[in-house]
């Protein structure tokens, strides 16, 4: 296995000033197109990019104007891992050298309809690199409900009334999930915190077989946010505390931030038009659930 | 002429076999009774080095043709196996790669479909899928289903054709029986298959984004270009099979066969291993005076439309085997074959049998019977039906 801790670090600085994706037709804002555009400047060129329908395949490939490029096509929905699986495959048995597949799929794509692919995709070991941009909800199809959208979420099929405070049901936890594959390399990222995702695609670069980032990416469009806050909310969202910053690598767990103190789960929620709804019961029952949870991670993973 | 070597297989073991001498860079099959087989062969011959592509374990069949198509997209020769309800299975991804003209072969072993649950066999499962844009054809034979294989990839990879090719053998039937099968020589398949090039994928020297999205003013100019390329296929066809010929010694006659149509006043028209046994009843019943003939059909798609308007202009009636049903209608071969003939100008007669489902046997007895019906409505000007044959239950007709 490649010895991670010599593979030269990628930054502003040294990072290549192609752009790999551009053209594309996203909404102001977007934090997908950002997670793959920063992807794919660690990449680089010998890259075959794989995505399933969603947000960045919409807005990438509408014929004839095409946002790749580099070389990638749309995949199945269900099939974006087995397709980049096949792609490997492909390229290995052609005897291609130096070449990374990678896989940008949104939450839904990956954690609801592709993920027996996903699965497959780690237990053979290929050689993909797995990028769920994660803006929680089935965005390109105008904000339903998947399963990484998270407790008292407002969404277009999770409406929040007098009854339900929207989605009653907690983020699918795709990253253990995912490193109870036993995967040689899995991280979560978020795109408020880019220096610490671009080591992470590098790290899983330079992996020969499945790698899998989980990075959380802003939408203004479905949350309800100003187009000019989207790295900052997606910053917010990692400092207090409902998302966390994450490797598994070698069998073991690796907390990236620990903050002592978190900032206000009330002040990161209420910034955005999809949780504005939440009563402060809402409110605590989402803030027990992220306590909970660091409580595990801070215990088994430190 | 080849000095070929004849071994004692199963239809699925031909199909392997076959397979293994087109050299596919890739294969992605999931298990699925009755084509097993077929994917433990292949696994054993990547296991012995006797092949060097690369035997993907995918988790099911969807994933099976998605990464066949993958594989493809960057220009690798690409085989996946499948059957029944695992075909039905991959039916977003047959239509997903025709459309991406990604030339994928596959074997389906025709299998009833659920429910109720059979393992047996009928052709349900393909011809419920005809309009997926895949090149379909239907052998007789294990050692037709070895020599189309080879063909296969020669039609499918054309770049007139650029298109999917199903090769469809009768579960059972063809899949676990045993015959002695000619294996072509390596050398000689190496000669009439050349290495897959194709200008449709993802490349260093020249990168592409595949799999894109079309608007309105678009999409029906795509759609064109793949009738066209199935069209195309009609001539691809028979290059094909008479260059196979030429080589290997064995011909097919392109899209259809005739047996004893020459002179035949009523002929029945089916597709597989059922036609053995007609071909069975046609010798008996021409040794007793009576004019029968058999119309193998051999591609459902490219459908052979002048082949069977050319048969219907020479005979009084036509009768049509289905072993499937589209329900609320008639068998799917009816259908296209009463389509043809309409556009003929002139009165056939005509009848659909339908039955053989679920791997039911059709027996010498019933097709004599058929070609009795089919005399007898001629005769007497008899209503044209649709009828299941040999049923344990009373009927109303």
């Amino acid at each position: 296995m490649t010895n991670l801790v010599d593979i030269p670090k990628v930054n502003a600085k040294n990072m290549t000033e192609k752009e790999f994706f551009y053209g594309h037709k996203a909404c102001a804002g977007c934090g997908g197109s950002v997670a793959v555009r920063l992807a794919l400047k660690v990449l680089g060129e010998r890259t075959y990019t794989a995505l399933p329908a969603g947000c960045m395949s919409a807005v990438g490939f509408i014929f004839p104007q095409m946002a790749f490029n580099t070389n990638a096509l749309i995949t199945t929905f269900p099939g974006a891992a087995s397709m980049a699986s096949g792609i490997a495959a492909g390229a290995k048995a052609l005897g291609q050298k130096d070449v990374k597949t990678v896989v940008f799929a949104g939450d839904g794509g990956t954690a609801d309809i592709g993920f027996q692919a996903l699965s497959g995709m780690i237990d053979r070991n290929d050689d993909v690199l797995y990028i769920c941009y994660d803006n929680e909800a089935y965005m390109n199809t105008g904000i339903q409900k998947s399963g990484l959208t998270p407790y008292g979420t407002k969404t277009t099929t999770t409406p929040a009334g007098e009854n339900l405070p929207g989605s009653i049901t907690h983020k699918k936890n795709m990253f253990e999930i995912i490193a109870a594959h036993d995967i040689a390399y899995a991280a979560t990222a978020s795109i408020g915190y880019p220096q610490d995702y671009l080591n992470k695609v590098n790290k899983a670069k330079h992996i020969k077989g499945a790698t899998f980032i989980h990075v959380y990416a802003s939408c203004p469009t479905g949350w309800g946010t100003p187009t000019e806050t989207s790295i900052e909310i997606a910053k917010e969202a990692v400092d207090c505390g409902l998302i966390f910053l994450a490797e598994y690598e070698d069998g073991e767990y690796k907390l990236n931030r620990n903050p002592k103190e978190f900032a206000s789960v009330k002040d990161y929620l209420k910034k955005q038009g999809r949780f504005k709804h939440l009563n402060d019961e809402n409110i605590q029952c989402i803030t027990e659930h992220r306590d909970k949870k660091w409580l595990r991670m801070r215990k088994n993973w430190l | 002429m080849t000095t070929n070597n004849k071994i004692f297989i199963s239809g699925d073991e031909a199909v392997a076999q076959g397979v293994k001498l087109c050299r596919p860079h890739v294969i992605a099959a999931y298990p699925i009774t009755p084509q097993t087989i077929t994917v433990e062969r292949l696994s054993e011959m990547v296991e012995a080095g006797e092949m060097e592509g690369i035997y993907m374990h995918v988790e099911s069949e969807h994933s099976a043709i998605s990464a066949a198509m993958g594989a493809c997209a960057v220009g690798a020769r690409t085989f996946t196996a499948s059957s029944s309800q695992g075909l039905l299975y991959m039916a977003e991804g047959l239509h997903y790669c025709s459309g991406g003209r990604w030339p994928v072969v596959m074997m389906n072993a025709n299998r009833s479909v659920a429910l109720p649950w059979s393992i047996y066999g009928d052709q349900r499962d393909s011809l419920s899928l005809l309009d997926c844009g895949w090149i379909q054809v239907y052998v007789e034979d294990a050692q037709e289903a070895l020599d189309m294989i080879i063909q296969a990839y020669k039609i499918a990879e054309h770049k007139d054709v650029l298109t999917p090719m199903m090769v469809n053998l009768d579960g059972f039937i063809l899949t676990h029986t045993y015959e002695l099968v000619a294996i072509p020589e390596q050398k000689m398949v190496d000669e009439f298959l050349p290495v897959f090039e194709t200008p449709n994928k993802m490349s260093f020297e020249e990168p592409k984004n595949l799999g894109f999205s079309s608007k309105p003013d678009d999409n029906t100019e795509f759609k064109y270009q793949q009738n066209e390329a199935m069209f195309n296929a009609i001539d691809v066809i028979r290059d094909v099979d008479q260059e196979f010929a030429e080589k290997f010694g064995r011909k097919y006659y392109d899209m259809v066969e005739e047996y004893q149509c020459e002179d035949a006043e009523v002929v029945l028209v089916a597709l597989g291993s059922v036609c053995g046994t007609i071909r069975v009843v046609v010798d008996k019943m021409r040794a007793e005076g009576k004019k029968v003939g058999l119309l193998k059909i051999r591609y459902m798609r490219p459908f052979p439309e002048a082949e069977v308007k050319n048969l219907a202009r020479r005979v009084n009636a036509i009768g049509v085997i289905d072993k499937d049903i589209s329900f609320g209608y008639e068998g799917t071969v009816y259908t296209n074959v009463n389509s043809a003939i309409s556009k003929i100008d002139k009165y056939v007669y005509k009848s659909n049998f339908v039955g053989g489902l679920g791997g039911r046997d059709i027996t010498k007895a019933e097709i004599e019977e058929m070609f009795d019906k089919l005399f007898f409505g001629v005769a007497n000007k008899s209503e044209e039906k649709v009828e299941f044959f040999s049923l344990n239950v009373e009927t109303n007709d």
